[in-house]
């Protein structure tokens, strides 16, 4: 990384670090506080399940793939924009 | 050589694709033959040895003399096959043996495993995995030497690797120990030695290379194995030919026969065994929120600080493959981790259900003690059947059993054919096998790489480095052994600890390494010394029976070493100076995706 680039890296940095605490927040939700309060969501049903209960053995799951993928797409769109992607 | 170079990366597809036709049409085999006669040990027996001889004739054909070949697997994993090889790495005997188990016992509060172990990837993946691999190192201690410089940051580094590693790794030879005594008819002590000689097998000749193979190949035999059965269950009880989404009604039959039953603690109890006396749905207990999530956080914080899988990241070809691969590997963990909730909903289920013919729950107690699956689990003491009131009849809190063999008795209860408890033991050994290659690796080359070659010897050549790892590798797998063979923690208890340990001592220096800029040696020491040591002081105040802090008991001790090291590391950071411009440069390098990698090849 030469010197002359280190403002487009600051911006690429800054960029991620969005991302980043986007895709942490998002997790926050389904990893902390669903299931703190699966017990109140268990009154709700969803295709057949305790809504609570699918949700821990289940829902957050689904989640925690789709939002790993969903952080890669959206990383990969920053890396190309910026050019960091020679290696490819 | 051929076979695996690159030759064999364009053909891996059709390798594999091989391979998993072969390992059909051997189960289809033992099928055959088990309707011919021949006994259920005799495929037990040939399950586990055919697997094994896989495994070992990998591990053999990767073996190499070159030493990023030895610790990364010369950086040309694709992506999709390090997701299988650390799916594989990932899921212990603790995974695939106990965690249906624990479900099926424990209800709610032991759930937060299942969230814990999945959720912990997308810290991985936004918070480690790609800096990592950009960074270049071989091991994890070698990033935190090299950005904290000096060679007491390496040191504590390694300390905290061995300890979380260590105490894994016992867990993982005492479950293959458990499942070689039982398939192969030999006394566990023995069991443990055998298990261990399959594991170095893999690994020994061809380190990262021969264990990455080897875990793929794994991976598929131990994803077989855990579906299967629970599939066949479910057309059993007419949940359709994926349960997975239909088990709701399962679950509601179950809270009902609950109520009709009783869930109350046994008249006296039978050590070691459990009864069921948890609701399957419901948190249970006023802190029942806190307590899920702090088990949770504990979990996903050791994930994304254990060394044997931030490793598997360093294989891959690029920083974009590395990211891949992390959504691969929670893709095909997340096909176990799914099912093993309605595994445990469908067996007990199979077991309440008067109107499923393998209810036992109600029915007369001579009738249950004749059936052959009670019996072999008895004999060897992981079941017992005690009509404690006795009206003759089986009750909800007669029934004890140890939470560990649900996986591997399901089969039996469920009345499905011998060749598919073959089939699970296999997977189950495949499953604890690579988690302790893995883990044995992680160690092997924290000790060969950080403390002989960078610490005591750096003038070593390569042929010295790779036998020192090699001897070591031995020598560490041996005292596993040894410490398994004495069985002093269950299966589980040992897997939280470990993620605790690595939690209390990595976690926050290593995402701060990244993430804070500011961040400098002595608070990188404060941060892993302060966070290992009052981690490990509250394990040894609870464990011996002191006063919880916040109902924080000895599962939960990486919450107390992480908040520790956290408030350490920021403190003594900011008391001290910045880094110098060097080492900003080298955080600012690690940020950007393309470039040279901070530490070259053969480092």
């Amino acid at each position: 990384m030469s010197v002359e680039n280190s403002e487009t890296a600051d911006r690429y940095w800054a960029k991620t670090r969005s991302l980043t605490i986007l895709v942490l927040v998002l997790w926050a939700i389904f990893a902390i506080i669903i299931p703190w309060f699966a017990g109140a969501l268990n009154s709700y049903s969803f295709l057949g399940f305790p809504l609570g209960y699918y949700m821990i053995v289940q829902g957050s799951l689904i989640a925690f793939v789709l939002l790993i993928f969903f952080q890669n797409w959206r990383q990969d769109s920053i890396d190309d924009e910026f050019g960091y992607n020679e290696e490819e | 050589m051929a076979l695996i170079q690159g030759k064999f990366i364009d053909n891996i597809g059709r390798v594999y694709t091989i391979y998993t036709g072969g390992f059909i049409v051997f189960i289809l085999l033992m099928a055959i033959l088990e309707q011919m006669g021949v006994s259920a040990n005799t495929i037990g027996i040939l399950f586990v040895a055919f697997t094994i001889a896989i495994y070992a004739l990998i591990g053999w054909l990767s073996r190499t003399m070159e030493v990023d070949a030895y610790y990364v697997a010369g950086r040309q994993v694709p992506a999709v096959y390090n997701g299988m090889a650390t799916a594989a790495d990932w899921m212990s005997g603790a995974s695939f043996v106990a965690m249906a188990g624990g479900i099926y016992f424990g209800g709610y509060g032991y759930i937060a495993f299942v969230v814990g172990w999945t959720g912990g990837y997308v810290l991985v993946n936004s918070l480690m995995a790609p800096y990592l691999r950009k960074f270049g190192c071989y091991t994890v201690p070698d990033f935190v030497g090299t950005r904290y410089g000096g060679n007491l940051a390496r040191f504590f580094a390694v300390v905290v690797l061995v300890v979380a590693s260590f105490t894994y790794v016992t867990a993982q030879i005492n479950a293959t120990g458990t499942i070689a005594a039982r398939a192969l008819h030999i006394p566990f002590s023995y069991g443990v030695w055998f298990g261990l000689l399959g594991i170095l097998l893999c690994s020994m000749l061809g380190g990262m290379r021969a264990v990455t193979w080897t875990q793929v190949a794994q991976y598929i035999v131990l994803i077989v194995a855990y579906l299967v059965p629970v599939i066949w269950m479910s057309n059993v009880q007419g949940f359709g030919l994926i349960p997975h989404f239909s088990y709701g009604g399962a679950a509601q039959s179950i809270v009902a026969f609950e109520t009709q039953y009783g869930l109350n603690p046994p008249l006296e109890a039978v050590a070691g065994m459990s009864v069921l006396t948890t609701t399957h749905l419901a948190p249970v207990g006023d802190l029942a929120g806190w307590k899920f999530v702090t088990l949770a956080i504990c979990m996903m914080t050791g994930t994304a600080s254990l060394p044997h899988i931030l490793m598997r990241y360093f294989t891959t070809p690029t920083v974009r493959a590395a990211r891949k691969s992390v959504a691969w590997s929670l893709l095909f963990i997340f096909l176990l981790y799914f099912t093993a909730p309605a595994l445990a909903t469908l067996t007990k289920l199979q077991l309440l259900d008067p109107d499923l013919p393998t209810a036992i729950i109600g029915k007369p107690i001579e009738e249950v003690l004749a059936l052959a699956w009670v019996q072999n689990w008895s004999s060897v003491n992981m079941l017992a059947v005690v009509d404690q009131n006795a009206d003759g009849i089986l009750q909800l809190n007669e029934f004890f059993m140890r939470p560990d063999i649900v996986v591997l008795a399901t089969p039996e209860i469920a009345g499905l054919p011998y060749v598919i408890s073959g089939l699970v033991a296999a997977g189950g050994m495949a499953a604890a096998m690579s988690t302790a290659d893995g883990l044995l690796l992680a160690i092997a080359n924290a000790l060969s790489h950080d403390l002989y070659y960078k610490i005591i010897d750096p003038k070593a050549d390569t042929a010295t480095r790779l036998i020192v790892a090699r001897v070591l590798l031995i020598i560490i797998g041996a005292l596993g052994a040894l410490v398994a063979s004495l069985q002093l923690t269950g299966i589980l208890g040992a897997v939280a600890w470990a993620f605790c340990f690595a939690a209390s001592g990595l976690f926050f220096p290593l995402v701060l390494g990244i993430w804070w800029k500011r961040a400098n040696r002595p608070g990188a020491l404060a941060g892993m010394g302060i966070g290992f040591v009052v981690g490990t002081i509250y394990l040894w105040w609870v464990y011996t029976g002191g006063t919880q802090i916040l109902g924080l008991d000895h599962l939960r001790f990486g919450i107390v070493g992480m908040t520790a090291s956290l408030v350490a590391m920021v403190v003594v950071t900011l008391m001290t100076e910045a880094p110098d411009e060097e080492t900003q440069k080298m955080v600012d390098a690690t940020r950007v995706p393309v470039g040279p990698p901070i530490l070259a090849s053969g480092h």
